[in-house]
C-alpha cells in the first residue's frame, strides 16, 4: 500500500474517515427535521471564519469552528423568533458569510483567493498535523453527541411539539444540534471543502433510506456509506490526481443511484407481498354485508 | 350526576381561568374557563377558528397566554415539570419524519418523559410494548411508520402518548382522517384508559364514535365558551357555534351517557 507510506496521506485518510463518520451522523438529524440544506448554510458562514483566520494569523480551522458555531446559533435563533421572512434573514446570513470570507482573505497579508480554494473544495496535501489534532477532537465531540443523545435528538427532530410536552429541553437540544452541525462542517472542511460538506451530510442518509425501515439501521448504514466513500474518494483522488471533495461527492451520489435502482424492485415486491397478506381474508369482490355495520 | 357540573378546583387536573391568548396580535382566546376533573372525559368542541386547538396549546405551553391562569394538576403551568403524567397527541396526519423510523422507535420517544437522559430499562421497554399492544399494532412494531395508513398513524401517535403511562391525556383531533377500523381501536383504547382512571381532554370537530365516553362538553365560539355541560345531543349543525344551544332538558331528562365507563 504505497498510499500509506506518505505522512500527508496518512493524515488525509484519517481525516477522511472521521468526516465519513461525523457528516452522516449529524446529517441524519437535519434530514429528519427537513433541514437538509442547513449544512450548506453553515458552510457558507464558516468561510468568514477561514478568512478571519488568515487575517489574524490564527488557525483557520479553529476560527472557522468559532464562526460556524455563532452562525448556526444565529440560524437557530432566527428559526425561533423570526417568523416572518426568516428565509430572507437566512439568505443574508449565508451570503454575508461567503462575502466576508472572500473579503477577509483578500485583506490578509499575502492572502489571495487561491488560499481559499483549498477550503472551498478540499485538498489532501494541505491537511496539517495541527489540522488532524483539531479534527480528532471535534469529531470525538460530534460522535459523543450524535450517538449518546440519539433518543433525545430523535424525539426532538421527529416531532418538536410533542418533545416539548415530554419535558425534554427542546431549545437546548436544538442548539446542540446546530452547534454539532457547525462543528461537523469544520471537521469536513479540509477534506471535502466547505461548499461540498452538505452533500456528505445528506446524500449518504438519502442512500441508506432506500434500504431501511428503522432509524437505527438508517444511521448505521449511512455512516458505513460515509466511511466507504470518503476512503474510496481519497484514494481515487491520490491515484488519479483529481480533487478529493468532488470525487467523494460524486461517488456518494453514485452510491445513492445504485441503491435506488437496486431497492425499487425490492420495495415493490415487499409491498405486493404485504398487500397479498392483508387481503388474504377478504373476498376479491365487494359484497353486501349480511347486516349493517353497527355504530359504536 | 356531579360529573356534569365542573368539579371543584381541588380535584381539577386541568384548570384554565380567564385565559386569553393571541396569535400574531389577533385575539384567539378571550377569557375562557375550562376545567377537567380527575377521571373526567371532556370534549372541547367548536368550528374551525373557534380557538379550541389554541386552548389546548396554551395548556402544553406551545402558545403563550396573555392573561389568566393555566394550572395542571394544581400547579401553575410555568412551574409544572412532571410531564410524565401528561400524554399528548398533537394534531397530525402523519407520525413520520424525514427519515424512516419504526413504530417502536416513534413510540419509544414518548417514554422519554420518564427515562429523560438515562438509559432505557426493562420497565421502559415493557411500557412501550404495552402501549403498542393497546392500539393493536404489536405485529407491526418493527415496520416503518411511512408504510402505515392514516388511521394507523393516529394509533401510533396515541401509543406514543400512552408510553409514559400518563394520568392525563390531551388529544387534539385524534379522529381526523381515521378509517372505521382504527376509530374503533381508538375508542376502545380510550375506554381502557378511562377505566383505569385517566382524565381526558379531547379536541373534537364532532362527537362521533367517542360520544358515549364523553362526560362533559365545552363548546367554543370566537374564543369564548358558549356551552359547558352535558355533551350536545345532536351532533353536526346543532353542536356547532352559531346554533344557540340552550339545554331546555335537564340532566334527568337526558340520560347520562357514561355507560361505557362502568
Amino acid at each position: 500500500m504505497e498510499i500509506l507510506e506518505y505522512a500527508f496521506m496518512q493524515r488525509a485518510l484519517l481525516a477522511a474517515v472521521l468526516v465519513g463518520i461525523t457528516a452522516p451522523a449529524v446529517g441524519i438529524y437535519l434530514v429528519q427535521r427537513r433541514q437538509a440544506l442547513m449544512g450548506d448554510g453553515i458552510g457558507h458562514v464558516a468561510m468568514t471564519g477561514v478568512g478571519l483566520g488568515f487575517l489574524l494569523s490564527a488557525s483557520p480551522v479553529w476560527m472557522a469552528t468559532a464562526v460556524a458555531i455563532v452562525g448556526a446559533v444565529v440560524m437557530e435563533l432566527i428559526r425561533w423568533y423570526g417568523k416572518t421572512r426568516g428565509d430572507i434573514a437566512l439568505a443574508m446570513l449565508f451570503y454575508g458569510g461567503m462575502a466576508g470570507g472572500v473579503m477577509f482573505i483578500n485583506l490578509a497579508p499575502g492572502g489571495s483567493n487561491a488560499n481559499l480554494q483549498s477550503y472551498l473544495f478540499g485538498s489532501l496535501s494541505t491537511v496539517s498535523e495541527e489540522d488532524v489534532t483539531a479534527i480528532c477532537l471535534l469529531a470525538a465531540f460530534v460522535v459523543l453527541v450524535t450517538v449518546g443523545l440519539r433518543r433525545q435528538l430523535f424525539a426532538v427532530s421527529q416531532d418538536e411539539e410533542f418533545a416539548r410536552v415530554t419535558g425534554l429541553p427542546v431549545r437546548a437540544l436544538n442548539l446542540l444540534t446546530a452547534v454539532t452541525a457547525a462543528i461537523t462542517v469544520t471537521v469536513a472542511m479540509r477534506v471535502v471543502g466547505l461548499l461540498l460538506v452538505s452533500a456528505l451530510m445528506v446524500v449518504p442518509v438519502a442512500a441508506a433510506q432506500q434500504l431501511t425501515r428503522s432509524f437505527a439501521a438508517t444511521f448505521a448504514i449511512s455512516v458505513a456509506i460515509g466511511v466507504a466513500v470518503t476512503i474510496g474518494g481519497t484514494a481515487t483522488s491520490y491515484y488519479q490526481d483529481v480533487p478529493p471533495g468532488a470525487t467523494i461527492v460524486l461517488l456518494t451520489i453514485g452510491v445513492f443511484i445504485a441503491l435506488t435502482v437496486l431497492a425499487t424492485p425490492l420495495a415493490r415486491r415487499r409491498a405486493r407481498a404485504k398487500a397479498a397478506a392483508e387481503s388474504a381474508g377478504d373476498p376479491a369482490e365487494c359484497s353486501v354485508p349480511a347486516q349493517p355495520v353497527a355504530r359504536t | 350526576m356531579s360529573k356534569h357540573t365542573a368539579s371543584g378546583d381541588a380535584e381539577a387536573v386541568i384548570a384554565l381561568r380567564k385565559v386569553t391568548a393571541e396569535l400574531g396580535s389577533r385575539p384567539v382566546l378571550r377569557g375562557i374557563d375550562l376545567t377537567v376533573g380527575r377521571g373526567e372525559v371532556v370534549a372541547l368542541l367548536g368550528a374551525n377558528g373557534s380557538g379550541k386547538s389554541t386552548a389546548v396549546r396554551t395548556i402544553i405551553g406551545q402558545v403563550p397566554v396573555t392573561g389568566g391562569d393555566v394550572e395542571i394538576f394544581g400547579t401553575a403551568r410555568r412551574r409544572f415539570r412532571d410531564w410524565a403524567r401528561v400524554g399528548y397527541v398533537p394534531q397530525r396526519t402523519t407520525a413520520a419524519g424525514g427519515v424512516p423510523a419504526t413504530i417502536n422507535e416513534v413510540v419509544t420517544s414518548g417514554r422519554l418523559s420518564r427515562a429523560r437522559f438515562g438509559v432505557l430499562r426493562k420497565a421502559d421497554r415493557e411500557a412501550v410494548a404495552r402501549a403498542i399492544d393497546l392500539v393493536g399494532l404489536t405485529d407491526r412494531a418493527k415496520d416503518s411508520v411511512n408504510a402505515l395508513s392514516g388511521g394507523q398513524h393516529q394509533r401510533v401517535l396515541i401509543a406514543r402518548a400512552l408510553a409514559s403511562e400518563p394520568e392525563l391525556l390531551i388529544m387534539d383531533e385524534p379522529m381526523a382522517g381515521v378509517d372505521l377500523a382504527s376509530q374503533e381501536v381508538l375508542a376502545a383504547t380510550l375506554r381502557h384508559q378511562v377505566a383505569q382512571g385517566a382524565s381526558v381532554l379531547l379536541v373534537l370537530h364532532e362527537l362521533g364514535p367517542l360520544e358515549p365516553l364523553i362526560d362533559r362538553a365545552v363548546v367554543l365560539r370566537d374564543g369564548c365558551v358558549l356551552h359547558d355541560g352535558p355533551p350536545p345531543r345532536a351532533v353536526g349543525q346543532h353542536a356547532l357555534p352559531g346554533h344557540d344551544h340552550v339545554h331546555p332538558h335537564d340532566a334527568d331528562a337526558e340520560p347520562v351517557r357514561t355507560g361505557l365507563l362502568t
